[in-house]
């Protein structure tokens, strides 16, 4: 069977999984639809974390994005896995025995103003469109390429499919499909690696091919760094930006990840506090067989790529290469008009642009797999994405019907108000998710640092305040958290929007860039939150009980 | 339940917290970032060791790390008779 028939074959069935999970898991109260009743085993919370946290760019750009950064990728991979071990041991227990709906829920009760559930309805709301755009967007684009539809079509289907299981299931049909995605995209990610470190270091485990021997005797990574070395390309293992900013940026990262809130509303959905604990070591185990294996996968594809297209006649390349020509993701420009393909790390005279996204999609043809390991990959883009979207799509509903609609605008509605409410804002969510996919504003990939940056520099440390602190109040927390907001969005704003030309290391403020800036921006938040929370009254009595009480698990 | 036991407990609780994320820094920022150039000139198999820490080695200490704050944590409940039945 050719890839095509395959795809459509693997695609269909996951897809009749998906409805089949969401007709099975009908939310019947708010309770289930914001939090899945708390009935989700730890295990099932676990991969469906995974499958929530890792989006179309875990699963179609980490590996390439690694593959053209080197040791920098390294950002990525602690920033993203380190985060767990910060939700796990300073958020999860706690918001568990507090125990309600959502992360402005925690923010409004712990501080005692509609002022600051508001700040965080509109952070989680803005941080939640731009992820979810992204996330539509990888479905248009896995749609187009593998199955030749076009890729405004193949959003549409994906939208179709989300709304069904969002709107209908809420977070009870999220949970149980994204457990099922999981199983999807771990299986698709796995199989080419497998393939590739077999085919190229004899090593069927990805992460110990990736320090083993290839067929020569020479290391891997040995080679790979002096191909970069002949290439004029800086050398891989070693770092290329500065260490502060890797710094930075690692930690930006790793505080966005623990203050996502459709990462912490996750860990509402168990029954205990125990199970929130455990369940955040499930689900960095999930992801980290992901995170661990996608350099590894960086690795090979760079040392595959290099030996299959440096210095070689451009007319014997093999047939997936003029295929990829043809999407534009791969440009060659014979400038010396010698036919031969120069790949150097020299601007002037590289004749080859590859974009990243290739590595993972291209990887099993460049390896030359079999047809059905390439359709599995389709699947499993999808299913990183569609996880992702709709773990986002529900915090917008939640936001909108819980902490807008029931908590400020309309306390008196009925269950059934607010759950209809609650489908209404998710479909609401689902089309303008939609709309931002097939008009894609310019910017979503500096979005990206937006989104962390945000998360970072406001629900982080007002979080880790509300928990560790009975001292920080209503005006420190509010004060705390528009500092942060505004510094990190200035700034990123300014380098990213505004003045892009001015995005160098020297106008950098001690050479952070954007991406990192959320670390500088928690920092400051954490300052005035103390600072203003000294000079003003403490908080009321029976909010410092809360605290106290959200600290015991019984 | 009488206060005192509920602040030896939270003590207990900010201590291990602080050995922990003590480890947590340790492993990437201090091992994978800071110190990546000097651990390079060390190998082990075909990686070098602080590019090793950056992409695979501080992934599998988080992992452990929050396995090991599960099972203290369990046994501090249970000591404290805080634990849910």
């Amino acid at each position: 069977m050719d890839v095509q028939t395959w795809t459509y074959l693997i695609v269909g069935i996951t897809f009749t999984l998906y409805i089949g999970i969401a007709i099975w898991s009908r939310a019947g109260s708010t309770s289930e639809f914001y939090v899945a009743g708390g009935h989700v085993s730890p295990l099932a919370n676990g991969m469906a974390t995974a499958a929530d946290w890792m989006s179309a760019a875990s699963f179609i750009s980490m590996a390439g994005l690694i593959s053209f950064m080197g040791y920098d990728g390294a950002v990525y991979l602690m920033g993203w896995t380190g985060g767990y071990v910060l939700l796990a041991l300073l958020l999860a227990p706690y918001l568990r025995k507090f125990g309600k709906f959502t992360v402005p829920d925690f923010v409004g009760d712990r501080y005692y103003s509609n002022t600051a559930r508001t700040v965080a309805v509109f952070c989680a709301i803005f941080v939640s469109f731009t992820y979810v755009s992204g996330q539509m967007r990888g479905v248009g684009v896995v749609f187009s390429r593998f199955l030749e539809v076009n890729v405004n079509t193949g959003m549409l289907i994906g939208m179709i499919i989300v709304f069904f299981y969002a709107v209908l299931g809420g977070m009870k049909g999220i949970t149980y499909t994204q457990v099922a995605q999981y199983c999807v995209l771990i299986f698709a990610f796995m199989m080419p690696a497998i393939f590739i470190s077999m085919l190229m270091t004899g090593n069927v485990i990805p992460q110990f091919g990736f320090g083993g021997t290839t067929a020569d005797g020479v290391y891997l990574l040995d080679k790979l760094d002096g191909l970069h070395e002949e290439l004029g390309f800086a050398a891989y293992t070693t770092p290329k930006k500065s260490l502060i900013d890797i710094y930075f940026i690692t930690a930006a990262l790793m505080v966005g990840t623990a203050g996502l809130p459709h990462v912490i509303v996750r860990f509402f959905t168990v029954p205990k506090v125990k199970d929130a604990r455990i369940s955040a070591g499930y689900a960095l185990i999930f992801i980290a067989i992901l995170y661990t294996t996608a350099p590894a996968v960086a690795a090979f594809a760079r040392t595959n790529l290099i030996n299959t297209v440096s210095n070689k006649q451009y007319s014997s390349m093999p047939e997936w290469f003029g295929k990829w020509e043809e999407t534009g993701l791969i440009a060659f420009d014979d400038k010396n008009g010698d036919g031969l393909i120069n790949y150097v790390g020299d601007p002037d005279k590289n004749e080859l642009t590859i974009d990243r996204d290739i590595m993972v999609l291209a990887n099993p043809e460049i390896a030359q797999l079999p047809n059905w390991v390439i359709a599995l990959v389709a699947a499993g883009g999808l299913a990183a994405a569609l996880s992702t979207a709709a773990g986002l799509l529900l915090v917008i509903s939640t936001s909108v019907a819980h902490d807008l609609i029931k908590k400020q605008i309309n306390p008196n509605i009925s269950e059934k108000g607010e759950l209809k409410a609650a489908r209404i804002s998710a479909g609401v969510a689902v089309i303008i998710a939609g709309i931002f996919g097939i008009y894609p504003p310019g910017f979503v990939a500096q979005v990206v640092a937006f989104a962390f940056g945000l998360a970072a520099s406001s629900f982080f440390p007002i979080i880790i305040m509300g928990i560790f602190s009975k001292r920080i109040n209503k005006e420190g927390a509010i004060a705390g958290m528009i500092v942060g907001l505004f510094f990190t969005s200035f700034y990123i704003i300014y380098f990213k929007f505004l003045f892009p030309e001015q995005n160098v290391e020297e106008n950098w403020w001690f050479g952070i860039s954007p991406e990192g800036i959320g670390t500088l921006g928690m920092i400051f938040n954490f300052i005035v939150s103390g600072v203003v929370s000294h000079f003003t009254p403490e908080p009321p009595k029976e909010v410092q009980e809360m605290v106290e009480s959200i600290r015991y698990p019984r | 339940m009488p206060d005192q036991s509920h602040e030896a407990y939270w003590r207990t609780n900010l201590k291990y917290l602080a050995i922990l994320l003590s480890i947590w820094f340790l492993s990437s920022y201090v091992l994978g970032i800071i110190l990546v150039e000097q651990l390079n000139a060390i190998r082990i198999g075909g990686f070098k060791l602080g590019f090793w820490f950056a992409q695979q080695g501080s992934i599998y200490v988080f992992v452990i790390l929050i396995f090991v704050y599960v099972r203290l944590m369990n046994k501090l409940d249970r000591k404290y008779d805080v634990d849910e039945k």
